[in-house]
């Protein structure tokens, strides 16, 4: 196997794929412990009720039944909420409105599907079959399903004690100024937009399989998390008030993360509550249904924004108003998304000197909304995107010249936005001409007449996307509200016999850090590939870590790894010094060889790692024996991957199918390590950017709040033959300020590619008068906003 | 009630609740935890298993249904001796996989679909994976996969 390139830079085969490709993965569905006994939770089938009681006493008499729980056995026993960690600070400096988040519900429920017991016995199905004997007394309220709604005075209140549905209202940027600058505009661009609602559907459900071990006072629990150490800090601190010592959190093999599973769910905090009280471990996973209504969702915005410009063309202020969902309670970082990781977007590639946004967040009777792919910055994109190519589309400059005149020139970084980020290097123009010469930009005109010929409608839409990354500066977070530290963790254990265990505090759940990490340090340290294993999602055998999402794991959890490398190579020097009896400065050290310079006299890797453990001939006066490097990174900036996407489509305008007959994106995320599985992500990231685009849509009934969208038959996912084959490419710029001059490929795709979508189709049928479309642009939608433009055009 | 098949070439048989679905005999009784269950409903296909030759879904169809067949799953493609079958090395040269959730599935279908498309198009590929849903890949390199290791198997 290790024939292959496994340098940095080359597209090395994945070493997880072995146990993967033969069924021998082991994902948290696949763990059964000794006596393990199963959970199914009983969930709310109303949007919004008031609870008057629970009878569970025929449950607790049917067979195989151990224990059934409600939310009043969690509160008398003290457990706690579960907690958010972004505090937001409102306008007039009031913190935002945090209200009770109980894991299984008190009071009221307040969604579809959420928690109101949890019904333990022997086997799944007695447990299920047992749910339907537990008597819930509902009284039916008013449901608020949609942010713009749940806002307007006089509605349900889906907290008691939380005026008008509002969690804050927040601003960034400088308002005076921005009203100023649309005062002297030229010409000013408006939009609204909604940023469509959807469910991550990870194809692995989530589970949990928790256990209490009495001998030794201590628990353990295997969960789809992307974050283990991030679950076992909340759960034990927050909300089971457990010593955080006495708690290992594993999670292995994780089918897919996409954000929905950072945050810590009820479930997590339950199990492991009750394993305790029944005394044998308890496993639960998800049926598809309750992932749907249960976890956390994405997006839900809804957004009035402007564009000014002077006669030129030149961006001279924007100004956005966004309501976003959270749902009925705050998520662990609900709160930051249509935010910090939002609003700080705002000035895209461009020189827009003024920006003002405005965040109106309201809770409704919805799942819980959080960090989904990209995170706020798909949405502020789309926001910016849209905004151009309408500006672009409504003073007749062609897309890509209206982006050039407004560019952030490359000689400009560092560069310092209105809306508080300081970008560090970039080359925006390299990555729209490379993106315009793949797609073929210059032969479109004659293409669009061709299927002109055929009845068919094409068109082509740019988006050239920014997005921050490599979450993040503690400081900086810390000062927005995180509750947080956003460094990572990593550790490199030389062994006696020269093989080498990495643990990380990322987790890969599909990104492949097993083999991207073994690249850098296998590179680093000059030892073959095959022998660095690569540890990850287990509190008990990797020291800290925060885990992975915001396109952080190369840039943050690659950087912990770099500095521990250099402690490892700074010690394997002093070592090589003092064995090849020279001074320390006269080591030269190249790919695994520690050489007295101008000499044949050197050592290898494993051999000072032998040494070193085995210190016969060693410097012990001076040095500990052994060979094994910890480090913490805390970066001091984000990163900044930015690129171009370019769709063509072809609009069928008696069905209103639209197909993707070409997509380009060319990408800059700075050095790459393993090019083959950076072009996974972005092709990833595309899938859900286009399937935002154009099919995916959660709906829940305006009246009732019931779930509409609550299986595979009823949300649609993109699949195999909705999607085009993808042209990639990149230009990069290497990150100035982490060692390995990355900067994040996992949440490109998704950012970038929706506006690029719409506009396309908006640029096809501009012809016959369409202006606007909302996401997805179904064939429903399209046919109708074809036919609407007829009308309008007639009348 | 008692059911026994062959499994991955082994005759196997185990007493099991009626409503036992094949998928969760195979998980559960046998302990081949490689077919996975992403939905419960049918319109996934992580839970692709091979019945008499045939691709199915094993989360709908009971373990009752497939008393007698002869089922092979992920664990039982290769043929042993630690060589993968050509559609496996195939997914593992292309980047085909990412979490590696739908894999299972995916890799059953696609082999299913070359015994029927030996030599198919892209378009074709993407219809007949039709019925198998991947969240990571963007099945940009699935369809890649699947046109090598179906050259690889030379239309077996």
């Amino acid at each position: 196997m290790s024939e292959q390139d496994t340098s940095i830079g080359a597209p090395a085969k994945r070493k997880e794929d072995g146990r993967f490709l033969t069924g021998r993965g082991r994902y948290t569905d696949d763990i059964d412990l000794h006596g393990q006994v199963y959970a199914y939770f009983l969930r709310s089938p109303h949007a919004h009720a008031r609870i008057n009681g629970i009878d569970t006493t025929q449950a607790l008499q049917a067979p195989g039944v151990l224990a059934v729980f409600t939310g009043n056995d969690l509160a008398e026993d003290g457990v706690g909420g579960l907690p958010c960690g972004w505090q937001i600070t409102d306008v007039n400096g009031e913190p935002m409105k945090e209200p009770p988040h109980p894991p299984l519900a008190q009071g009221k429920v307040r969604y579809v599907g959420d928690h109101v017991a949890v019904i333990i016995a022997e086997t799944y199905y007695q447990a299920k079959d047992a749910a339907e004997l537990v008597d819930v007394d509902y009284e039916m309220l008013d449901a608020v399903v949609s942010p713009a709604a749940a806002l307007e005075p006089g509605k349900a209140l889906v907290h008691d004690d939380v005026p008008n549905n509002q969690c804050y209202v927040w601003e960034l940027g400088d308002k005076a100024a921005t009203d100023d600058a649309f005062a002297k505009a030229a010409h000013v661009t408006r939009l609204d937009l909604v940023n469509n609602r959807l469910i991550p559907n990870a194809i692995e459900p989530r589970a949990a399989v928790a256990s209490y071990s009495q001998g030794e006072d201590h628990y353990t629990l295997y969960t789809t998390s992307q974050n283990p150490h991030v679950i076992r800090l909340l759960m034990s601190a927050f909300v089971l008030n457990l010593p955080e010592h006495k708690v290992r959190v594993v999670a292995p093999d994780v089918g897919g993360g996409f954000g929905s599973k950072i945050f810590h769910y009820a479930e997590e905090a339950v199990l492991t509550w009750a394993s305790r009280k029944v005394g044998r471990p308890i496993k639960w996973t998800a049926e598809r249904m309750e992932s749907f209504m249960s976890d956390a969702h994405g997006r839900d915005h809804v957004t009035h924004a402007e564009l000014a410009l002077d006669e030129n063309g030149k961006f001279l202020g924007m100004r956005v108003d966004t309501k976003a969902n959270m749902g009925a309670y705050l998520s662990t970082f609900a709160s930051s998304v249509p935010t910090i990781l939002y609003a700080t977007l705002l000035a895209g590639q461009y020189t827009t000197p003024t920006i003002y946004c405005q965040v109106s967040a309201a809770f409704t009777n919805t799942a819980p909304v959080d960090a989904y792919r990209g995170a706020g910055r798909p949405e502020a994109t789309y926001v910016v995107e849209r905004l151009v190519n309408a500006a672009a589309r409504e003073t007749g400059v062609d897309p890509a010249d209206l982006r050039r005149r407004n560019f952030i020139p490359k000689e400009a970084f560092p560069y310092q936005t209105p809306v508080a980020l300081n970008y560090d290097v970039g080359d925006y123009d390299a990555t729209l001409t490379e993106a315009m010469r793949i797609a073929d930009v210059d032969g479109f005109e004659a293409r669009r007449q061709e299927a002109q010929q055929r009845g068919k409608y094409r068109g082509l839409g740019y988006s050239t996307y920014i997005e921050a990354c490599g979450l993040a500066p503690s400081n900086i977070a810390g000062a927005l509200g995180a509750r947080a530290g956003l460094y990572e963790a990593g550790e490199v254990r030389l062994h006696p016999t020269g093989k080498v265990t990495v643990f990380t505090g990322s987790h890969s759940h599909g990104q492949g850090h097993e083999t991207t990490f073994a690249q850098i340090v296998a590179s680093r340290l000059g030892v073959p590939f095959d022998d660095v294993e690569v540890v990850h999602g287990d509190t008990d055998r990797i020291a800290f870590g925060m885990g992975t999402y915001g396109s952080r794991s190369l840039a943050v959890g690659g950087s912990a790894l770099m500095k521990a490398l250099d402690k490892v190579i700074d010690k394997s020097r002093k070592i090589a010094a003092h064995m090849l009896e020279a001074s320390e400065a006269d080591i030269e050290y190249d790919n695994g060889v520690f050489r007295v310079a101008g000499t044949d006299k050197s050592l290898t890797t494993a051999e000072i790692a032998f040494s070193a453990y085995v210190p016969h001939n060693y410097p012990l006066e001076q040095l500990e024996p052994g060979l094994d490097e910890s480090a913490f990174y805390d970066p001091t900036n984000f990163t900044y991957p930015a690129g171009s996407h370019i769709c063509e489509v072809e609009v069928d305008p008696d069905t209103g199918k639209v197909r993707i007959v070409n997509f380009t994106a060319v990408d800059d995320f700075g050095n790459v390590i393993n090019p083959m599985i950076v072009e996974g992500q972005v092709h990833g990231g595309l899938a859900q950017g286009i399937g935002q685009a154009l099919l995916e849509r959660c709906v829940y009934d305006a009246d009732s709040g019931q779930l509409v969208t609550g299986t595979y038959m009823d949300y649609t996912m993109p699949r195999a033959d909705d999607l085009p084959s993808f042209k990639v490419g990149t230009k990069n710029t290497p990150c100035t300020h982490n060692p390995l001059g990355v900067k994040g490929c996992g949440e490109a795709g998704a950012i970038g590619s929706p506006p690029a979508v719409i506009d396309a189709i908006i640029d096809a049928l501009s012809s016959l008068g369409v202006t606007h479309i909302d996401m997805p642009a179904t064939p429903a939608r399209v046919w109708e906003a074809i036919h609407k433009a007829n009308a309008s055009r007639a009348a | 009630m008692n059911v026994s098949m062959t499994v991955n070439g082994e005759t196997v048989s185990g007493d099991v609740d009626p409503r036992t679905l094949l998928v969760e005999f195979l998980r559960d009784h046998l302990e081949l935890t490689g077919t996975h269950v992403g939905c419960d409903t049918g319109q996934c296909g992580a839970c692709t298993v091979h019945v008499d030759g045939r691709a199915v879904k094993s989360c709908s169809m009971l373990a009752a249904q497939a008393g007698g067949a002869d089922v092979t799953t992920i664990e039982g493609l290769a043929n042993g001796g630690g060589e993968l079958h050509p559609m496996q090395a195939a997914f593992r040269e292309h980047h085909g996989l990412q979490c590696g959730f739908c894999t299972p599935g995916m890799v059953m279908a696609a082999v299913d679909l070359v015994k029927n498309f030996p030599n198919a198009s892209d378009e074709t590929i993407r219809e007949q994976l039709e019925g198998n849903i991947c969240r990571c890949t963007g099945y940009e390199n699935i369809v890649r996969a699947v046109k090598t290791g179906a050259a690889n198997m030379g239309g077996r």
